[in-house]
């Protein structure tokens, strides 16, 4: 299908009130109204959600790969480990968090 | 009032089987849809109107007592024992003949149904509740197609409309009634498709008007599915769809 008539869309899903949307995927449409259709037929043929966002993957601003190192390095949890909770005791009665 | 089981059980037929037909009908789209995206768009709403007939056909095997259950019925009836509207046997064709089909079925499917959610049959009030959902959004994806293809380019305009005025002439038989739907509108268990007509105008004459298309003037309309007169297309399909019941009856999977 010819990107230029047809754009990509990221499909976000949010399974029901209280949680965050998550990108499931993506596809292919003529404009944000079938875009939404779309997802709606590609993406919650099992009921995976109660709300749906859609947007044109070129509206999305990225890291650039190259750039890697200078965002990421500097946060590697091997150098700056006290950023991570995991130097207290937890009760056993407060289970998983 | 109370009613022939067998008149009960034909209307309830009659409305399974223009699901079941146009069901089957976008079945045969998967594999050769335009876009993937579309493949499941046309597949799902081909599940949507063959749940729609499941639920029907149990029904009036239920109602009629004649000992068929609903494969049977679905598998095992022959072309003039189908009680389908002649417009959604209608062949593919291009994707916007099956665009084309879809709405005017669609638009008149979604008010219609939303009339049977009054039915005393509760039953059937309880399917029409479920398929009308599932209507609206046939009848929103079909228009919402058929709108870019009529205001598409010049080639989808020419076969959206090419397709609009070849199938206007099914559509009269949608609001139509006979004896058998008479007695069973008498028994508040159907509604009378005529009053229909209003609103399945109020749906298609805006999106028509939108897609720049032409509205056919209403001339001869063909009618004869729902006693069984049907066009050429409907036996080839058949023995399609019924092709693995007659060759291995009782077949399971």
């Amino acid at each position: 299908m010819p990107e230029k008539t047809t754009p990509l869309y990221e499909v976000f899903l949010r399974p029901r009130n209280g949680l965050a949307h998550r990108h499931v995927g993506s596809l292919h449409a003529a404009d944000d109204v079938m875009a939404l259709q779309s997802a709606r037929d590609v993406y919650t043929r099992r009921g995976e959600a109660g709300s749906i966002w859609v947007v044109r993957s070129d509206s999305i601003i990225a890291t650039n790969p190259a750039d890697k190192d200078v965002d990421f390095a500097p946060s590697d949890p091997e150098h700056k480990p006290y950023r991570h909770p995991t130097f207290y005791k937890i009760p056993p009665e407060v289970g998983h968090m | 009032m109370p009613i022939n089981p067998e008149l009960h059980s034909d209307y309830l037929l009659r409305l399974a089987d223009s699901n079941l037909v146009l069901g089957h009908r976008m079945s045969e789209w998967i594999g050769k849809a335009p876009t993937i995206e579309e493949e499941l768009a046309l597949a799902n709403i081909g599940l949507d109107l063959i749940g729609q007939a499941r639920a029907l056909l149990a029904h009036a095997a239920k109602v009629s007592g004649d000992g068929r259950d609903e494969d049977a019925l679905a598998f095992l009836r022959d072309t003039h024992q189908y009680r389908n509207l002649l417009l959604v046997e209608n062949k593919n064709g291009d994707f916007a003949n099956t665009i084309v089909r879809q709405f005017l079925y669609s638009a008149f499917a979604q008010p219609h149904w939303n009339a049977l959610t009054r039915s005393s049959d509760e039953e059937l009030a309880g399917i029409a509740a479920k398929a009308e959902k599932e209507a609206t959004y046939h009848v929103r994806h079909s228009s919402e197609w058929l709108i870019r293809l009529g205001d598409g380019t010049e080639e989808s305009h020419r076969r959206a409309q090419n397709a609009l005025d070849n199938l206007w002439m099914y559509t009269g038989e949608m609001f139509e009634s006979d004896d058998i739907e008479q007695a069973v509108i008498e028994a508040g268990i159907g509604v009378d498709p005529s009053t229909i007509k209003p609103q399945w105008d109020a749906i298609v004459e805006p999106v028509l008007k939108q897609a720049t298309l032409v509205q056919p003037e209403d001339g001869w309309m063909i009618s004869g599915g729902r006693v069984g007169r049907h066009t050429e297309h409907l036996g080839h399909m058949l023995s399609d769809m019924q092709f693995l019941q007659r060759a291995y009856p009782g077949q399971q999977w």
